[in-house]
């Protein structure tokens, strides 16, 4: 017989497992089962036809649009959010009221739901009466269409995204900064190192687990990037903004092509799998952990 | 020389404060206008006239007292599902070495790396066909446990010396009275960020709420807000930033207030 103490952690886990279960990893299955067949949601019969979705998906001009929009957004919005952030973290990782109030500031968008700040901007990003063309004329510069032109409008919503996530990084990578220990920059300072050379050698190096961390998070959440382009853009003008979850969405639930939906995830899914592991593996080599 | 830069630098601080406040004083500044001033190019910042109306009329502009309960109610439930999944399971992580571990863990996290955002259409698919659609079911189950959370409370969990367990066992305390009120009460900070964390997090969603609602009747606040820029035709900027308003002014006025806390909240996810 089995002795009862032994269940005890099973039955512990069991109400947080089944909804893993139920909610993350069944649906996954589901998913790839249903990226196999030529479903329409309204048809009691899901009809088996191989890949031919992912043959449709990859021979789709439009979707290597979607990818590729989906790529350069990320790969702007992580680069210009962590730069800034490990600049404005080395600026202000002080003491002293003002500085608490400006990090205060730059994370209150953090906290503010997307869907507000999407409104916001698409209201600063108004071509006619924004509050974004005021700034640049008061520059000289010429008013911008934003988010009405395909040349600017995916350049748009990486600043929205920049702005919306900077606070977050900077405070980051501010933790970072003040878990390295003091004794190593005296060291420098005895060996006479200059700024550039004390950065580049040892704090770059020591935040690197840092910014190893916020690379990884960021990539993936850039990846996901919906509530912006559904509030702003619904993928336009003329596709320049489509991104893959707008996709999906769009396939799924206008276009009523589940089959051809799950398989467009069943790629979102294959891509976040792979860059997370291509940064575990990879990039945890360049790492220098403590 | 070194007051110059003193100066400078205290000048470019509150620059980059102002970038990242502007759009809220935008925000308040429009809500408060007519919809002529709203046209006025370049635009003034304070209104004539303080149009108090405007708050009405995007409250009114729909069922706006039914999203703000659901609203309430979806992210009061999940918080308390959490907390009740989160508990047993972050236990027995921290104190229980069992068959089939690595799995349940492994298990975990997945459900930690795979975001809602790859999941919803097979979800969604699961609750219309469970009819589950028009009832507030797909938006507080699927969320029903945290694995970010039951993380969190394993970590502080393990902390709690074993002294201070051996010593309740002792004392003829059960398992149960042990995990209840020895090691969650010693845990009280990981609720307080985990609570923070969650409620705002869920407060704020736009995305699982408006993919699995298709009825008036269950639609929370941030869906109610987004539909404000395509009521009546032609944007009316002051009324949708009136709506706006309601929808951040609680978390910013409870940020104003608690700030040290939510940053630790959000940030603590990034900090091993």
């Amino acid at each position: 017989m089995i002795r009862l103490s032994k269940l005890k952690p099973y039955v512990m886990v069991a109400p947080a497992l089944s909804f893993f279960l139920m909610f993350f990893i069944y649906p996954i299955f589901y998913m790839i089962r249903l990226s196999v067949t030529s479903w329409n949601f309204i048809s009691p019969q899901k009809e088996f036809i191989g890949f031919n979705n992912y043959i449709e998906l990859f021979t789709s001009e439009e979707f290597y649009q979607v990818l590729y929009n989906t790529l350069i957004y990320t790969v702007l919005t992580v680069g210009f959010s962590l730069v800034l952030a490990v600049l404005l973290a080395l600026w202000l990782n002080k003491q002293g009221t003002l500085y608490n109030i400006v990090q205060g500031a730059i994370f209150s968008p953090y906290i503010i739901s997307l869907v507000s700040v999407a409104l916001l901007w698409l209201w600063m990003m108004d071509p006619q009466y924004g509050l974004l063309n005021v700034v640049l004329e008061l520059m000289g510069l010429p008013k911008s269409l934003w988010l009405t032109h395909p040349n600017t409008a995916l350049f748009s919503l990486v600043i929205v995204g920049v702005w919306k996530v900077l606070g977050y990084n900077t405070l980051i990578v501010m933790a970072g900064l003040q878990s390295i220990p003091k004794d190593i920059y005296e060291a420098a300072e005895l060996d006479e190192s200059n700024k550039w050379t004390t950065f580049y050698k040892i704090t770059l190096p020591m935040l690197s687990p840092t910014i190893f961390f916020l690379l990884i998070v960021s990539t993936i959440s850039s990846f996901q990037v919906f509530d912006t382009v559904q509030v702003m853009t619904q993928g336009g003008p003329i596709n320049s903004t489509n991104m893959l979850v707008y996709y999906i969405f769009q396939y799924g639930f206008d276009f009523f092509k589940i089959g051809y939906a799950s398989a467009a995830g069943v790629v979102l899914l294959v891509i976040v799998g792979i860059m997370t592991i291509f940064h575990f593996m990879f990039l945890s080599k360049h790492v220098y952990y403590r | 020389m070194k007051k110059i830069l003193y100066v400078l630098d205290k000048l470019a601080l509150i620059l980059l404060a102002l970038i990242f406040v502007f759009p809220f004083v935008w925000m308040v500044s429009t809500s408060f206008k007519s919809l002529q001033e709203v046209l006025i190019f370049p635009p003034k910042w304070i209104p004539d006239k303080l149009m108090f109306q405007n708050f009405v009329k995007a409250w009114s502009s729909g069922p706006f007292v039914t999203y703000f309960i659901n609203s309430v109610l979806v992210s009061v439930s999940i918080l308390a599902l959490q907390f009740a999944t989160m508990v047993p399971a972050a236990y027995a992580f921290a104190r229980y070495k069992f068959k089939g571990y690595k799995l349940v863990f492994g298990i975990t996290i997945a459900a930690l790396m795979i975001p809602p955002q790859i999941t919803f259409l097979p979800v969604y698919l699961q609750m219309s066909a469970w009819s589950a659609l028009k009832t507030h079911i797909p938006l507080i189950i699927p969320f029903g446990a945290s694995a970010f959370g039951i993380f969190l409370l394993r970590q502080s969990f393990m902390q709690v010396p074993d002294e201070i367990i051996e010593a309740a066992k002792l004392d003829d305390a059960s398992e149960w009275k042990i995990m209840w009120n020895i090691m969650v009460p010693m845990a009280r900070p990981v609720f307080i960020t985990f609570g923070l964390f969650s409620f705002i997090y869920h407060w704020n969603d736009y995305f699982w709420p408006l993919v699995m609602t298709n009825s008036e009747a269950i639609r929370t606040l941030p869906i109610g807000i987004a539909m404000l820029k395509d009521a009546e035709g032609g944007i009316n900027w002051n009324i949708v930033m009136a709506g706006n308003m309601i929808l951040v002014a609680p978390i910013l006025l409870v940020f104003f207030f608690a700030r040290r806390q939510i940053i630790k909240a959000f940030v603590y996810s990034g900090i091993k």
